[in-house]
């Protein structure tokens, strides 16, 4: 349970943790890559992951939603549950948890299709429309969520990547949204985008968190500071430190979180 | 506060450091001089205080430009944001306690060739000299990091405090003895209330030592041994 600050009223609320991970190792081969991390992710806020390159939090973030899973070599221990269910369950439809737990990449990468049908698109497979009608209000629903629905409204058969890289990140979070995921996983969301776009994504999230539950990597730490109420410091596969984003940055308690955050190691 | 990775930010940070210390040694500088004008009711001493001060504030304003833009241009985190805040309130303080000592200056000049009793000043330079021990250790507390220290300067502002209400009492009885003496007397009360004034901003030092250190902000009311503001007096009596 994670006691935390809501910024509107200043009132501390409790946050029951949606995500729960116990003693996750990770290895590719013989890398031991993700070391023991063990952390409750609090439901429908944001938890940011830190760390330079190679500390293991992208890797963390993909096991969240089993990608690791197309990687030969990469094995994975531990548990790591959502609303206490072990998502490592063999019993486990993979489909259906990464419905529940969607994705956003640092590139934007609509498909090569009409924006219509890049949000369409999970609804139909996952069968959760039964006519055109439906599929019309998910998409209209989720593009309205994702704050782009005004921008193209009148243009939903335009090609996907016609729109700005800012936009496109939007219609991928608009697609993400779409399927209903209770969770959802941004790895460097606004890494390839310019200011303007990066605070559009951050006031989105910002709004996003009252629905679900988000994760993000990044590696701006202004970033993690304006958007998050968790964070999680990671350095060589290790968790280092956990807490309330505030404490983080302004009273850190490990040294090789307090190196990182003001630039004395990368 | 070095090895950061960009070494012009390390550079930043110490200089901002280095005014500081700066700040601190001329602010210690003035109201130690301004007590020894006063003692000796000496005028040329005083105008040195009085026009020494804009110095201090010309260096207040350098400090806080820096600080901005340290803030604009690195995006401080963790201790460094906490050491440039630091540095803000500190800057701040002994603005202030440049201004007390300069008002102390300015009644010397208004007390000259006034009525001297050798007597009266010696509760106020007294006063003076803890006030100014407390002046010296916090600033040393700041440079060293050292916690410890700051916290004693706080825990012993209440001694400053009672030594000013007993001067409170005193300088009233001495006015009530003889009303020759009201004027030199108020004058000598402001000082006394301005050298508690400085004991206290050194308290407000010792605080934000406290949060450069340990990032905790401190809470908990400090001792206050300052009860002058219940004294009064019986004319009829």
């Amino acid at each position: 349970m994670d006691i935390m600050v809501d910024d509107m009223s200043g009132l501390t609320v409790e946050r029951k943790p949606k995500v729960v991970a116990r003693d996750v190792n990770v290895h590719y081969g013989e890398k031991h890559a993700l070391k023991g991390v063990s952390i409750d992710i609090p439901e429908k806020s944001v938890t940011a992951f830190i760390g330079p390159s190679g500390c293991g939090k992208s890797t963390f973030l993909r096991c969240i939603n089993r990608m690791n899973d197309t990687i030969a070599s990469c094995r994975v221990d531990g548990t790591i549950s959502i609303d206490t269910q072990n998502i490592y369950d063999p019993v486990l439809d993979v489909v259906q948890l990464r419905a529940r737990v969607g994705m956003v990449f640092q590139k934007p990468n609509p498909f090569p299709k009409s924006i219509y049908e890049n949000v369409a698109y999970g609804p139909r497979i996952h069968g959760m429309a039964r006519n055109k009608q439906d599929v019309d209000e998910i998409v209209a629903t989720s593009l309205q969520k994702a704050g782009l629905f005004e921008e193209v409204k009148d243009r939903l058969d335009d090609s996907g990547t016609s729109l700005s890289g800012g936009q496109q990140q939007r219609l991928c979070i608009a697609r993400a949204i779409a399927v209903g995921p209770e969770v959802i996983l941004m790895d460097e969301p606004c890494s390839a985008l310019d200011p303007i776009a990066t605070a559009r994504i951050e006031e989105l999230i910002d709004e996003l968190r009252s629905n679900f539950t988000i994760i993000i990597v990044t590696h701006s730490m202004q970033q993690a500071a304006r958007v998050s109420q968790k964070t999680a410091f990671f350095h060589l596969g290790i968790l280092v430190e956990e807490g309330p984003t505030d404490h983080i940055f302004t009273k850190p308690r490990d040294k090789r979180t307090q190196d990182y955050i003001t630039g004395r190691f990368g | 506060m070095n090895d950061h990775i960009v070494s012009s930010y390390d550079q930043e940070l110490r200089t901002l450091a280095g005014k500081i210390a700066e700040m601190g040694g001329l602010a210690e500088g003035l109201v130690a001089d301004s007590i020894t004008s006063l003692t000796r009711l000496d005028t040329v001493l005083a105008q040195k205080v009085i026009a020494t001060d804009v110095r201090l504030d010309r260096l207040q304003r350098d400090i806080e430009e820096r600080a901005i833009v340290i803030i604009a241009t690195r995006q401080p985190m963790a201790m460094d944001l906490r050491e440039i805040i630091g540095a803000l309130r500190i800057s701040n303080d002994l603005e202030r306690v440049g201004d007390l000592a300069k008002n102390i200056a300015k009644r010397v000049v208004g007390l000259e060739g006034g009525f001297t009793a050798k007597k009266l000043v010696i509760g106020v330079e007294h006063l003076a000299e803890i006030a100014l021990e407390q002046l010296k250790n916090v600033l040393d507390s700041f440079t060293s990091r050292d916690d410890s220290v700051a916290m004693d300067v706080r825990r012993r502002d209440d001694e400053i405090d009672a030594l000013y209400t007993s001067l409170f009492r005193e300088l009233l009885t001495y006015m009530m003895e003889d009303p020759r003496n009201i004027s030199f007397c108020t004058h000598l009360l402001f000082c006394a209330k301005n050298i508690e004034r400085i004991g206290d901003h050194a308290t407000n030092i010792a605080e934000t030592v406290h949060y450069v250190v340990t990032g905790e902000q401190l809470t908990e009311d400090r001792p206050k041994g300052d009860t002058s503001n219940l004294i009064s007096v019986d004319l009829d009596s």
